[in-house]
């Protein structure tokens, strides 16, 4: 017998009496999307910034490599895709586009249609993530309700940067993806 | 293994003990911030414990079509009875890769199965990519709590073994200044590995995906720079539909640590062109626990730890005093439907105070089923000494065990901790009542020696 065989067969012989399955309510939500959205997001140790104050940034710090898959920030970009995620070792900043946002928990989805690598927001040293203010939803069950059934190889809610706190409980950020999250509302 | 004596080790160093007490509750606090701002927060609760009991009230068909979808989506699908299955299989496919140098991140399932040690004879190195877990790995310790492995250290261990094993200033104990160390040290290994491991914390039937939580993104380094990725997952960890996930997101972090969500929550549904994702089923003894009434809803278990970091006993206790790889309250009652014998002291760890039950986010009854199974091993005793050794029975089981354990770890612990521990909120043994100074020496044990 085979090791699901015998798997199912173990459950299957306890006939267990089935369970209701409940449905999943709507909640409240902030008055004020953009303003929960924000502090949610500074509690996880991201900030909100302009698109001048990320232009600012790049002007002023000598980032090397770039890369940006945001229309908005595309004349930054100044490197292609590699072939291999590990090409991406050096990169400084990455730039890119978020479908949605939960404002109770500043969560930003995205998935393989806005990874041209799915290593990018890990392996880049800085993350800018752009979404529109219209995108920005109450909580995490209108974020799934948006996502629906849509088929991704991957999709990931980011909520913030690469943060620990094994060492003695003291919260370091840049464990080990990126060290910074700058979100830009547009 | 006896959980008293265990817990009299941990209390040796009364500083420590102390900072371990203090750390746990000050997580526990801010769990209840963070929940006090979520007004439907009971009603969540009710519903994952629910979304839970169906799961598990057909799991063998939720079973069947997450394989189907997992499969449809292009991921490789295996299905392990035991501990030893699971390693074969990940032996099995490193040999077909060749692969020598493996990543992992945090999977409670793989230390359950003692996935390193079988790997390490194998001659394959497992780095272990969660900090935590990094630094007991260097140690050579197990973790001592399923969501802060190093909880038991404190810096200046951390700098000690840096130190050694990565070359850092001697008596840098700056954790700023060790993060990025390791940051460094890891990247390396990330770069190189060609199979990353990672655990599961759900699956969702309905799409054939699976949901990775980490603040670290280490899980997400491995399996994104490497070609293969292998997940773990025991088989109670499913769910049935994708917007689930919405209720156990929300409450997963808050309970942990008191966050509103890990930084990153990874779905994985199909490997990236080119590339190879398995998926391996665990039973390991998780249908026995699903066939028996008083205990099955044990396998709700989120594995978020706030049972832990509330539980009086734990916090004073430290995890390695569980001796098992689950510790705390949920642990006490997951061990000894595994190992009666082995883990017959747990169930008695415990003041039965309930707070463990009142913050698990999955409504699990856990100091009930404590209760539920203090019944089981003295009936064990009781009727049959059949599968327990006459030792036990003679040492242990003569004896309310009860009152032996409780009272002996109490004294150890009374005598070590100041009054701003024993009497803060919610501590059932400080709470509104001034503890009796204790005899050093109990009754019990003067009876023992003294006795005609
Ligand atoms: S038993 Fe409940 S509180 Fe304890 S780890 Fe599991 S889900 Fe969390």
């Amino acid at each position: 017998m085979s090791s699901k065989e015998s798997i199912l067969g173990a459950i299957q012989g306890l006939k267990l009496e089935e369970k209701p399955l409940p449905d999943i309510p709507d909640f409240e939500i902030a008055d004020d999307l953009v303003e929960a959205f924000t502090t949610a997001l500074n509690a996880n140790k991201g900030t909100v910034a302009s698109k001048e104050e990320i232009e600012h940034l790049i002007s002023e710090t000598a980032f090397s490599k770039i890369y940006s898959s945001s229309p908005a920030f595309e004349s930054y970009s100044n490197c292609q895709v590699p072939q291999h995620a590990a090409e991406f070792a050096d990169l400084d900043l990455a730039i890119i586009e978020g479908q949605f946002a939960s404002a109770e928990n500043a969560a930003i989805w995205l998935d393989d249609s806005n990874l041209d690598l799915r290593a990018i927001p890990f392996i880049t040293a800085h993350l800018v993530i752009v979404v529109k203010k219209e995108n920005i939803l109450g909580n995490m069950h209108q974020a799934y309700d948006r996502i629906g059934l849509t088929k991704s190889g991957f999709g990931i809610f980011i909520a913030g940067p690469s943060k620990t706190a094994d060492i003695e409980q003291s919260l370091v950020v840049g464990a080990h993806g990126a060290i910074s999250l700058r979100v830009v509302l547009i | 293994m006896s959980h008293p004596e265990n817990a009299t080790v941990f209390l040796k160093d009364k500083a420590r003990a102390k900072w371990h007490d203090e750390t746990l509750w000050i997580v526990r606090e801010k769990r209840d911030a963070t929940i006090h701002q979520i007004p439907e927060w009971e009603k969540l609760r009710e519903l994952a414990s629910q979304i839970k009991d169906h799961t598990l009230s057909k799991l063998d068909f939720y079973l069947e079509e997450l394989e189907r979808n997992a499969t449809a989506n292009g991921i490789k699908v295996h299905w392990a009875e035991n501990a030893e299955e699971h390693n074969q299989i990940i032996g099995r496919i490193l040999r077909e890769k060749n692969c020598k140098t493996i990543v992992k991140s945090k999977s409670i399932l793989t230390e359950e199965c003692h996935l390193n040690p079988y790997l390490a004879e194998r001659g394959v190195e497992v780095v272990d990519t969660d900090l935590g877990e990094r630094i007991i790995q260097f140690l050579k310790q197990p973790p001592s709590h399923i969501v802060m492995p190093a909880i038991h250290l404190k810096k200046s261990d951390i700098s000690d073994i840096f130190h050694e094993k990565l070359n850092t200033e001697k008596g840098n104990v700056d954790p700023v200044y060790l993060t990025h160390a390791a940051r460094l040290h890891l990247r390396e290994k990330f770069l190189q590995a060609k199979v990353a491991i990672t655990g599961v914390n759900f699956a969702v039937a309905e799409t054939g995906e699976f949901v990775v939580c980490t603040n670290e993104g280490n899980a997400d380094m491995g399996v994104h720079l490497a070609d293969t990725h292998i997940a773990c997952m025991g088989i109670e960890k499913l769910i049935p539909r994708r917007k689930d996930l919405g209720v156990f997101l929300r409450l997963l972090a808050r309970s942990a640590t008191g966050q509103s969500i890990t930084n990153y929550n990874s779905h994985f549904r199909s490997p990236s062109p080119g590339k190879e994702l398995h998926l391996i089923l665990v039973n390991n003894g998780r249908t026995k626990q699903l066939g028996r009434e008083k205990f099955r809803n044990s396998l709700k278990c989120i594995r978020c730890g706030a049972c832990m970091n509330t539980c009086p006993i734990y916090r004073r206790s430290g995890g390695f005093s569980y001796g098992s790889t689950v510790p705390g309250p949920i642990g006490s009652i997951l061990s000894p439907g595994i190992d009666l014998k082995k883990y017959s002291t747990l169930p008695f760890a415990s003041t039965l105070c309930g707070s463990c039950s009142d913050v698990c986010p999955v409504k699990i009854n856990i100091h009930e089923q404590l209760y539920e199974w203090r019944q089981e091993i003295t009936k064990a005793n009781g009727s049959s000494l059949k599968g327990l050794s006459m030792k036990m029975a003679n040492g242990i089981f003569k004896s309310p065990l009860a009152y032996r354990i409780s009272g002996q770890l109490m004294r150890a612990s009374l005598k070590n901790l100041p009054d701003s521990i024993i009497y803060n909120p919610l501590n059932a043994w400080g709470k509104g009542r001034n503890l009796p100074d204790l005899p050093e020496e109990s009754f019990k044990a003067w009876y023992k020696k003294n006795r005609p």
